[in-house]
C-alpha cells in the first residue's frame, strides 16, 4: 500500500503541474504563466549575427594619436620630417636634427607615455621612430568597442520598438540579434548596421576642386561627396566637397535628436541639441567661421553643407536633406543611441516570413496528431489493455514536454516539433521493453503480479541505459547547436525524461492500481 | 497479438559473413560517392552562401526563373524546385554570402517581376558568411566526436565496469584535440586521426563493448552520409542533428542487445558465445521490430506530411533507424564475438 501511494502521489503532482504550465498556451490569458516560446522558424522573424570590426577601432585610435602628435609637435616647434601611418596601426616619425630628436623623445616621455616604441632606426638622413600601442591597450580598446557596440545596438533596437528582441554577445566580437515577428526587416537591418558617425567639418576655401577630384588632395583635407537623389527624375547627383580632415565637432556631444517638420517646405528634418560643452564648441566654430560652409557628415557622406550665417549660440542645429519621415525618424534614433565605435558586418542572416512560419506550425501539428494517432492505435491492437495503459503514458508524455518547454522558457522550433514526433515513436520503446519482459515472465509461469514486478525490475535498468545514451547525444547537441538545432535537443531531452517518468512510474502505478486495488486476475498484455 | 513467436531461433550470427560483405559494400559505395562528388554536398550552413525561398501564385518554370535572374544580372549558382510542383516554390542559391540578404531578395523579386510579371513572395532568406560556415562545420564535427567519447565512457563503465580506464582515455583525447585545435590544425583531419587513435586504444585497452558499439555507430553515420551523397541531398545543420539522433537511437538498440547478452552470459555460461549472442538477439527481436515499426510509422508521417523543410531531416532519420537496427545485430555483436574468440 505504501508503495502504491508514493508513486501515485508523484504522478498526480507531476500531471497537475504539467497541466498548469500548458494551459496558457492553449487558453491564453488564463493566468500569468508564459506561453510556449516559438522559434523564429515558426513565428517568422529575423536572426542576425554581426561582427564588430574591432581592428578598426584600434586603427582609429592610432590615427587620433597621430593627429595629436602632429599638433603637439607643431606647438612645441619640433622640426619633424614627417609623421605617417604605417600598416594602419603604427606611427612612423622621421626626424633629421639631433636636438629635435631629443625634444621629441622628451615629448614622448611626458605626454605620450602609453605609446610603445617598436623600433628606432638611425639612417643617414634621419632617425626613425616606429610607435604603436601595447597589446594590453589594444586588447582593451577592442573589448571596449565590442561592449559599446552591443550597448548601442541594444539602444537602437529598444527605440525601434520590437517585441521581445534577443540581443547577446557571441564570443569576443560577435553579436547575436533575434527579432521575432518583425515585418520591416530592411529598415531594421539598416538601423542596426549603420555606423552613424556624425561629424562637422569645415569646407576648404579657395581650392581647386577639379584637381582634387583628379587625385591631388592637399594634405589635411579629404574629398567627400554629397549624394542627392532627385525624387522627380530619380537621378543621382554626386557633388564633391573638399573638407578639412579634422572634425571640429562630433555626434558624441549630442544630447537629443528629434524629427520636426519644416513649416515652410513641409519637409521633415532632424533637430539636434548639443550638451553644454558641445554647445560652446559649436558657438565658437560658428563665431570664427562666419560665411564659410560647414559640412554635416554622416558616415563619410555629406548630408548638407550650409553656409554659416552668424554665430549660433544655444547649442541647437538642424540636419536637413530630402528625407522621408521614416528616414528622418531612423536618423534621429541612431543619433540618439550614439555612433557605433567600429563598423559592423552582417556575417549570418536568417529571415523567415510569417507565412512560412505558420505553414510550418500547421504541418508540424498535423504530423504530431496523425503520427500519434497511428501509434496509439497500433499499441491498442498489439497489447490491448496494456496498450491503452501505454497510450495514457504517451499522452502524458506530450503534455509533460509541452509543460517543460513552457516552464523552462525554452523555444520550440521546427526541428523541435520533429523531436516531439520522434519521442512519440521512441517513448513506446520503454513500454514495449517492459511488456515483452512481463510476457516472458508470464510464460515462465509466474503469477500476474509477480510477472509484472519482475518485468519492471528487469527492464528498468535496460531502459535507463538506453535512454541515458540518447540523453548524452541530446546534451551534446544542445551544447554545440544553435537556434533550431538547440530547440531539437531540448525537446529530445524533455521527451527522454518524460518517457522515463511515464514508463517507469506512471504505468507502474496504473498496473499496481489494477492488480492490487481492483484485484484484476488477468490483464491482456 | 504477437509478431514474433517466443521460441523463434533464427541463426543471425551464422550469416554474419554475408552481412560483413554487405556492410563493406555499403561503406565502399558511400566512400566512392563522396570521393567522386568531392565530399558531402554542403548546404549554406557549412559552405557559406545565400539561400532564398520564393513562392509564386501561378505556375512558373525553373527555366523562367533562371533566365529572369540572368537578364537582371543577379548572380546565382542554382535554382531548384522546392516541395510539390503545385506549390510553385523555388530555392535560389548563391555561393557568395551577400552582405545584405534582404536586399538580394528584393533584387531577385524585382528581377523576376520584370521577367515574368509575377512578384514572388519571399518566404525565407538565409545568408551565412564563410567564416560562420567554417565555424559551424567545426562545431558539428566536435559535437559528434564528444558525443562518441562520452558514450564510450558510459558503455565501458556500465558493461565492463571500466569507468576509470575509459574516463582517462576520453579525457586524454579531449585534451589532445583541444590543444591541437589551438595550433589551427584542420579540424576534419584532426577528427579522423582522433577516431583512428580511439579505435586503436579500444583494442589495446580491451574495451570490447565500447568498441562494438562505437564501430556500429561509425558504420551507421558513414552509410547515412553516403546515402545522402548518392541522392545528392544537402548537408545542413538539422542533418547533423539527425546524425546525432541516429547515434542515440542506434546506441539504444545496441545496448538493449548487449544487455541481453550480458544477462545470458550469466545464465548460460556454459554455452558457446555465438549461441548466447544468437539467443539474445532472438529474445529481443520482438521489441526491436516493434520499436522500429512505431518509430518508422511516425518518421514516414513526418516525411510525407511534415513539410519540405523537415523532409530531408526525416529522410536521414529513416535511413538511420533502418541501418541502426541492422548494425546492432550485424556489426556490434560480431565484434564482441571476435573479441571472445581472440581471448581463446
Amino acid at each position: 500500500m505504501k508503495k502504491l501511494s508514493w508513486r501515485f502521489i508523484a504522478v498526480v503532482v507531476v500531471a497537475v503541474t504539467a497541466v498548469i504550465y500548458v494551459i496558457p498556451t492553449v487558453f491564453p490569458g488564463t493566468w500569468p504563466y508564459k506561453k510556449i516560446n516559438l522559434g523564429l522558424d515558426l513565428q517568422g522573424g529575423m536572426h542576425l549575427v554581426l561582427e564588430v570590426d574591432t581592428e578598426k577601432a584600434v586603427e582609429d585610435t592610432i590615427e587620433r594619436i597621430l593627429q595629436e602628435l602632429k599638433t603637439r609637435a607643431r606647438s612645441e616647434r619640433i622640426r619633424v620630417l614627417g609623421i605617417d601611418l604605417l600598416q594602419r596601426n603604427k606611427i612612423v616619425v622621421a626626424i633629421a636634427e639631433d636636438n629635435a630628436v631629443a625634444q621629441f623623445e622628451a615629448l614622448l616621455n611626458s605626454e605620450f607615455k602609453d605609446l610603445r616604441l617598436v623600433s628606432r632606426s638611425q639612417a643617414e638622413d634621419a632617425t626613425r621612430f616606429t610607435l604603436d600601442l601595447p597589446d594590453r591597450d589594444s586588447e582593451q580598446i577592442k573589448r571596449f568597442a565590442a561592449d559599446q557596440a552591443l550597448e548601442t545596438i541594444r539602444n537602437r533596437i529598444d527605440q525601434f520598438g520590437v517585441s521581445e528582441p534577443d540581443i547577446r554577445r557571441q564570443g569576443e566580437r560577435r553579436i547575436l540579434i533575434q527579432l521575432p515577428g518583425i515585418k520591416d526587416t530592411q529598415r531594421a537591418k539598416e538601423l542596426i548596421g549603420r555606423t552613424a558617425l556624425l561629424e562637422f567639418k569645415l569646407v576648404s576655401e579657395g581650392v581647386d576642386l577639379n584637381a582634387a577630384v583628379g587625385g591631388d588632395v592637399p594634405p589635411g583635407t579629404e574629398l567627400l561627396y554629397e549624394v542627392k537623389e532627385d525624387p522627380a527624375t530619380n537621378r543621382i547627383t554626386r557633388t564633391p566637397y573638399l573638407v578639412q580632415k579634422r572634425a571640429l565637432l562630433t555626434g558624441a556631444y549630442l544630447t537629443d535628436a528629434r524629427v520636426q517638420i519644416d513649416s515652410q517646405f513641409n519637409e521633415p528634418y532632424v533637430a539636434i541639441e548639443f550638451d553644454k560643452k558641445g554647445g560652446r564648441l559649436f558657438e565658437r566654430i560658428t563665431e570664427q567661421n562666419v560665411k564659410r560652409r560647414l559640412a554635416i557628415v554622416l558616415d563619410n557622406n555629406i548630408y548638407s553643407a550650409p553656409v554659416i550665417q552668424e554665430k549660433i549660440a544655444g547649442g541647437s542645429a538642424r540636419i536637413t536633406g530630402n528625407f522621408t519621415t521614416e528616414e528622418a525618424r531612423d536618423l534621429a534614433i541612431v543619433l540618439r543611441a550614439g555612433a557605433l565605435p567600429a563598423p559592423v558586418t552582417v556575417i549570418e542572416e536568417r529571415t523567415v516570413g510569417p507565412s512560412l512560419g505558420s505553414d510550418s506550425i500547421r504541418k508540424g501539428l498535423l504530423s504530431i496528431c496523425i503520427g500519434g494517432a497511428l501509434v496509439i492505435l497500433f499499441m491498442v491492437v498489439y497489447y490491448r489493455l496494456s496498450g491503452i495503459i501505454a497510450d495514457t503514458a504517451l499522452l502524458l508524455n506530450i503534455v509533460l514536454i509541452a509543460a517543460g518547454l513552457a516552464g523552462f522558457k525554452a523555444t520550440l522550433t521546427l526541428p523541435g516539433i520533429a523531436g516531439i514526433i520522434l519521442t512519440i515513436g521512441m517513448a513506446v520503446d520503454a513500454n514495449v521493453l517492459i511488456f515483452e519482459r512481463v510476457r516472458e515472465e508470464l510464460r515462465l509461469g509466474k503469477t500476474l503480479r509477480a510477472a509484472v514486478e519482475a518485468g519492471y525490475d528487469r527492464a528498468s535498468l535496460t531502459i535507463l541505459d538506453a535512454n541515458v545514451t540518447t540523453l548524452i547525444a541530446a546534451l551534446v547537441l544542445f551544447q554545440f547547436g544553435t537556434g533550431p538545432v538547440k530547440g531539437f535537443a531540448v525537446t529530445l531531452s524533455l521527451g527522454v525524461l518524460a518517457s522515463l517518468f511515464t514508463a517507469l512510474i506512471l504505468t507502474r502505478s496504473i498496473f499496481d492500481y489494477l492488480l492490487v486495488h481492483r484485484k484484476l486476475r488477468s490483464i491482456s498484455i | 497479438m504477437q509478431f514474433i513467436k517466443p521460441d523463434i531461433n533464427i541463426d543471425f550470427i551464422g550469416k554474419r559473413n554475408i552481412a560483413f560483405y554487405f556492410s563493406a559494400l555499403l561503406i565502399f559505395v558511400s566512400l566512392i560517392s563522396l570521393l567522386v562528388k568531392g565530399g558531402p554536398q554542403y548546404g549554406i550552413d557549412f559552405a557559406g552562401g545565400t539561400l532564398i525561398q520564393i513562392k509564386f501564385a501561378s505556375p512558373v518554370e525553373v527555366a523562367d526563373v533562371k533566365s529572369g535572374l540572368e537578364r537582371a544580372g543577379v548572380g546565382f549558382s542554382s535554382v531548384q524546385q522546392f516541395g510539390d510542383p503545385g506549390d510553385h516554390e523555388f530555392l535560389i542559391r548563391a555561393d557568395e554570402a551577400v552582405s545584405d540578404g534582404e536586399d538580394a531578395a528584393r533584387q531577385i523579386s524585382d528581377a523576376l517581376q520584370a521577367a515574368s510579371g509575377e512578384r514572388g513572395e519571399v518566404r525565407r532568406v538565409e545568408m551565412v558568411g564563410p567564416q560562420v560556415g567554417q565555424d559551424l562545420r567545426e562545431k558539428a564535427l566536435l559535437a559528434m566526436f564528444f558525443a562518441l567519447l562520452f558514450i564510450t565512457i558510459y558503455i565501458s563503465g556500465r558493461f565492463e565496469l571500466k569507468w576509470m580506464v575509459s574516463g582517462v582515455m576520453a579525457g586524454a583525447l579531449m585534451l589532445a584535440v583541444y590543444l591541437l585545435k589551438l595550433f589551427h590544425l584542420s579540424i576534419p583531419v584532426l577528427m579522423l586521426a582522433a577516431l583512428i587513435i580511439t579505435l586503436i586504444l579500444f583494442w589495446f585497452l580491451e574495451l570490447r563493448y565500447a568498441m562494438g558499439a562505437i564501430a556500429a555507430l561509425i558504420h551507421d553515420v558513414a552509410i547515412t552520409v553516403g546515402v545522402f551523397s548518392i541522392f545528392g541531398k544537402e548537408f545542413t545543420l538539422p542533418i547533423v542533428a539527425a546524425l546525432l539522433t541516429i547515434i542515440g537511437y542506434s546506441l539504444n538498440d545496441t545496448i538493449i542487445v548487449f544487455d541481453r547478452i550480458r544477462e545470458n552470459l550469466r545464465k548460460h555460461h556454459r554455452q558457446r558465445f555465438d549461441f548466447i549472442i544468437n539467443r539474445s538477439i532472438n529474445e529481443t527481436l520482438g521489441r526491436t521490430i516493434l520499436t522500429s515499426t512505431t518509430t518508422l510509422i511516425v518518421l514516414v508521417i513526418l516525411f510525407v506530411m511534415g513539410g519540405d523543410i523537415i523532409h530531408d531531416f526525416a529522410f536521414a532519420l529513416i535511413i538511420g533507424v533502418l541501418i541502426g537496427t541492422y548494425s546492432s545485430v550485424y556489426v556490434a555483436s560480431p565484434i564482441l564475438l571476435a573479441w571472445h574468440k581472440r581471448r581463446k
